[in-house]
């Protein structure tokens, strides 16, 4: 039965119509690689009885020819997305016992499709943190791991790894300045983080409204495709989210990238970039250059400002979303005196070191007399960096860089605990994007010495992930890399 | 000149007043969420995710607020703003569930405009409108049921507010009470806020500030928030302004801070300091699109306005012959304006105004009903003036038909034939009535012809008297003098 678990979820799909197996027998494969792969922490909360009610339904559906795309594949779900009468805690102690009564509209919209859910996964406590290590859960530890326990990358940490673990045969993460790309990376799995407002923000937790976007972690560029359809879509009840029809993105899959002008921006060449990276990143353009896609250099001029410009703009946001979990009405409550005590004692118990780090930070930003200098200044340059992409995109149809600065680092290693911005400098290649609202994909090209996976980002215009889609696949297939 | 002067120790002062006034917006749902404005539901009946805050909720915006936004924007005289943007204002507090208000703060849906009122010396003013924006309102503490614990009532969470702000305009808290007045009159004929102080659908906050008479530019001002009356806002007004004037002549200097207003004693007092004053961190909401309107949905909303009082009251004057006065009062509340003009169509409009601001008030006041519970009808009014003014009754007589009608909400024709009650202005019958009085009190006419000529009203009444009222008075005064000589 194992084996099931090999399959992506085309082939998958595949072998349901055939009858080659139940949609019952597949659930039961991966319910049986989260009993082995318990050690990994991917899963906070775990719901197998569900997810076989759930395929037994599937399998009758299929039985008499119905069903939607993704009827009887089960999916893993970050612990952000808020499930109806399923624990949803940010893996953060603050929500402890939450259990919300509606669903979120991309998760509803999984349901809608067929799949099932196996349970909810582990992720940086309110998706802030970039190793998984900021979890009340703990750390999730990254399946390609030798001797010492490494991180899964995060936020979507749990997402990426119980997706190489094959503990699920898709799952949804979310991003915000990096948080699918990079653990994906890190985990050598395949990403996307749409463009800002393809998938509907209801009923995610929201870390930095702005920012946060839905998006897959899959095994491969063909299984994003198909996940991404299900998730996207205009709701009502996000005025963020987008009408642009949502295009069936698996048909470009497999299509010529004859012509197709790649950029490659100069800035992103960094001083100190590590060797092995830049190799593969030369590899990667190299093997589009072979399938007739043309190189063509860009420049990003304001990039170098994006890393300061997004840790004004997130933790101002969060500061005001996570003003919410105040004790009174859901989540964890610590009495006090005074309504003020409450709020103190709640908050103080209920969030970790990096969230308070953060809506310190923000309220801090927004503070008369600093609104001007921070926050103000951070959004006129978010626009330049913005219309930096606009202005190279006139020169190209897609950029490709690394995803991420090095491979999967250790948990808890020392540099990274002693200065937060050695962390936050994992998202050196990712932010920006996310800055810009612009739809970009990681996925795995090949292994570092230590036989690590290293990831490459294809990032596209605005709502164009149908060539991002058509260059990941291409460069998927050219990479032949092999999955955990 | 309606200006307040306060004649202090060391010369005069004059006050200075603007007002922030919080109309709760008349919508049937909330302004970020799907959930019931109804007033008067079970305590956290009318609640949604949304306004309780839950994690992931996004608010979206009711376009019926809008409208109603624009609609007021345009009942001030105000631009309407193709672009305006959502704010968060961020501050903690029990009965604030996101822990943030969604406002408008740099960008406001409604822009300058001006509201002209009337004073009751005749002179009219323009108040100027600084700005309407809007926001979602907060929902209630409430700390009375225990001594130990707050309960909350997220009923009111998330309902749709216009902030509208004056400019300071005011110099007297009669002017601030006039411009009350005509706001709720405006409102009210829009149809955008039901105007209840009282409910707490209607806010106000004040600002006051004092200066010589003479002096240019403003000196420091306090606030008072949540003055809930027209009368209040009067009295608050002339108490700070009168502290102000007692701290500066006592040589002291006014802190800003925000008071609180005293009905019982007239009286304000600190609340907080500056210095402990919130910083909101204001910064634009990311989770609603800044809100694009254009021309022709503002002409849209233009074209489909009703005639607001300014407008009625100008056309009653011009058209219906009413003094200023009279038109201003019939057209302060809508529904009087409207039940005048049925009332006087097709009849002496004047006649109708002092009947509506005379008898019928009166009537009203006395049976302590309102307008839609009174007992005579609109047309009923005006047929009454319409049976005086052809002479088929005389005024006394109209006088007992109405307190007929008001008893029973019969039509006054009806009234007038089932009684008999029809005038008699036949001068034959008149006059025989007439000889009859002057035979049977010959010691009184020989009184009046020796020089007791008030003794008229005595005869003009026996007259009446044995005619039933029913006599028309003219003819009795004209046959009772020819035979009087």
């Amino acid at each position: 039965m194992t084996e099931l678990t090999e399959l992506t979820i085309a082939q998958a799909s595949a072998g349901l119509k055939k009858k080659e197996f139940t949609a019952v027998e597949l659930t039961e494969a991966y319910i049986a690689n989260m009993d082995k792969h318990r050690n990994l922490n991917a899963y906070v909360c775990e719901t197998p009885d569900k997810a076989i009610a759930q395929a037994k339904i599937s399998q009758e559906k299929i039985n008499s020819g119905q069903g939607g795309d993704l009827e009887g594949i089960p999916l893993g779900i970050k612990d952000l997305f808020c499930t109806k009468g399923i624990a949803t805690t940010a893996c953060s102690n603050i929500l402890k016992g939450f259990v919300p009564p509606y669903e979120s509209t991309v998760t509803a919209n999984l349901l809608q499709a067929g799949a099932n859910f196996l349970g909810k996964l582990n992720l940086d406590e309110f998706a802030m943190g970039g190793s998984n290590e900021t979890s009340a859960f703990g750390p999730v530890i990254n399946p390609w791991s030798k001797d010492v326990p490494l991180v899964a990358g995060g936020s979507s940490g749990g997402s990426a790894a119980a997706v190489a673990a094959k503990m699920c045969a898709a799952a949804t993460g979310t991003d915000t300045g990096g948080s699918i790309r990079q653990p994906a990376a890190f985990c050598g799995v395949t990403g996307i983080k749409p463009t800002y407002g393809r998938c509907s923000r209801y009923g995610i937790i929201a870390f930095a409204s702005s920012l946060d976007q839905a998006g897959p972690i899959a095994k491969d560029v063909t299984d994003c495709a198909i996940m991404l359809k299900a998730m996207a879509g205009f709701d009502n009840k996000d005025s963020t989210s987008s009408q642009q029809p949502v295009p069936d993105f698996c048909k470009v899959l497999g299509a010529d990238v004859r012509g197709m002008r790649i950029g490659i921006p100069k800035e992103y060449r960094v001083d100190g970039l590590n060797p092995e990276i830049a190799s593969y990143w030369d590899k990667a353009a190299a093997m589009l250059k072979d399938k007739g896609a043309e190189i063509v250099e860009i420049s990003l001029p304001h990039t170098k400002y994006a890393l300061a410009v997004y840790y004004i703009i997130a933790p101002a946001e969060a500061s005001s979303n996570l003003a919410r979990y105040d004790g009174l009405r859901y989540g964890n409550r610590v009495d006090g005196e005074h309504l003020d005590d409450m709020y103190t004692n709640s908050r103080t118990a209920g969030f970790g070191k990096e969230v308070k780090r953060r809506i310190m930070i923000g309220t801090y930003v927004l503070s008369a007399g600093y609104y001007d200098a921070y926050y103000l200044k951070a959004q006129k340059v978010r626009r330049l960096i913005r219309d930096d992409f606009i202005k190279a995109f006139e020169k190209c149809d897609i950029i490709l860089t690394p995803t991420a600065p090095s491979a999967a680092f250790a948990i808890g290693d020392e540099s990274m605990q002693k200065d937060p911005i050695t962390m936050w400098l994992n998202d050196i290649f990712t932010v920006s994007i996310s800055l810009a609202g612009l739809p970009a994909m990681s996925l795995p090209i090949g292994l570092n010495h230590d036989g690590l996976p290293l990831g490459m980002q294809i990032i596209g215009k605005s709502f164009d992930e149908e060539n991002v889609f058509k260059a990941g696949y291409c460069l998927e297939q050219q990479a032949g890399f092999k999955r955990k | 000149m309606s200006g307040m002067i306060i004649q202090g120790k060391t010369g005069d002062w004059e006050v200075i007043c603007g007002l922030e006034i919080h109309c709760q917006i008349l919508s049937k749902s909330k302004i970020f969420s799907g959930a019931s404005t109804h007033y008067g539901s079970e305590v956290n009946e009318n609640v949604s995710f949304i306004d309780a805050g839950m994690p992931g909720m996004l608010p979206t915006l009711n376009e019926e607020c809008v409208r109603q936004a624009v609609k007021t924007g345009l009942g001030l005289n105000a631009k309407i703003n193709n672009y305006s943007a959502f704010a968060r204002k961020n501050y903690f507090y029990a009965d604030l569930p996101q822990g943030y208000q969604i406002t408008q703060f740099q960008y406001p849906i409604v822009g300058e405009g001006f509201v002209k009122i009337e004073l009751e010396n005749g002179e009219t003013k323009d108040i100027g409108i600084e700005r309407l924006h809007i926001e979602q309102d907060a929902g209630k503490s409430i700390h009375d049921i225990s001594p130990t614990k707050s309960f909350i009532d997220l009923n009111r969470a998330g309902v749709g507010l216009m902030e509208i702000v004056t400019k300071p305009d005011f110099r007297s808290p009669e002017e601030a009470g006039a411009f009350l007045r005509k706001l709720r009159s405006i409102v009210r004929y829009l149809g955008t806020c039901d105007g209840n102080m009282d409910e707490g659908s209607m806010r106000c906050d004040i600002n006051v500030s004092v200066r010589k008479v003479g002096e240019d530019g403003f000196r420091t001002r306090n606030e008072m928030k949540n003055v809930n009356s027209v009368k209040f806002v009067m009295q608050a007004i002339e108490s700070e302004a009168r502290r102000h004037v007692e701290v500066y002549e006592s040589g002291g200097q006014i802190e800003q801070e925000t008071r609180q207003f005293n009905p019982t004693t007239c009286t304000t007092k600190a609340m907080r300091k500056k210095e402990y004053a919130h910083d909101y961190r204001y910064f634009p909401e990311p989770d609603l699109p800044p809100l694009v309107l254009s021309d022709e949905y503002i002409n849209n909303i233009k074209n489909d306005m009703v005639e607001l009082p300014d407008a009625k009251k100008e056309r009653f004057v011009k058209e219906l012959g009413l003094t200023p006065y009279d038109a201003s009062v019939i057209c302060e509340n809508k529904e009087v304006a409207e039940f005048f003009e049925k009332a006087a169509s097709g009849h002496d409009a004047k006649k109708v105004a002092n009947w509506l601001m005379g008898d019928f008030f009166a009537m009203l006041n006395e049976k302590k009903i309102t307008l839609a519970e009174s007992p005579i009808s609109a047309e009923n009014l005006g047929a009454l003036v319409e049976l005086v003014s052809k002479n088929v009754i005389n005024g006394k007589t109209a006088k007992d038909v109405f307190a007929i009608m008001a008893a029973t909400g019969d039509a006054p024709e009806k009234i007038v034939e089932e009684k008999g009650l029809k005038q008699v202005t036949d001068v034959g019958a008149i006059e025989k009535v007439v000889d009859e009085i002057l035979a049977n009190n010959q010691a009184n006419v020989e009184a009046y012809k020796a020089g007791k000529t008030n003794l008229i009203g005595w005869f003009v009444g026996q007259v009446m008297k044995a005619s039933q009222g029913k006599a028309n008075p003219e003819v009795v005064n004209k046959l009772l003098k020819q035979k009087l000589g």
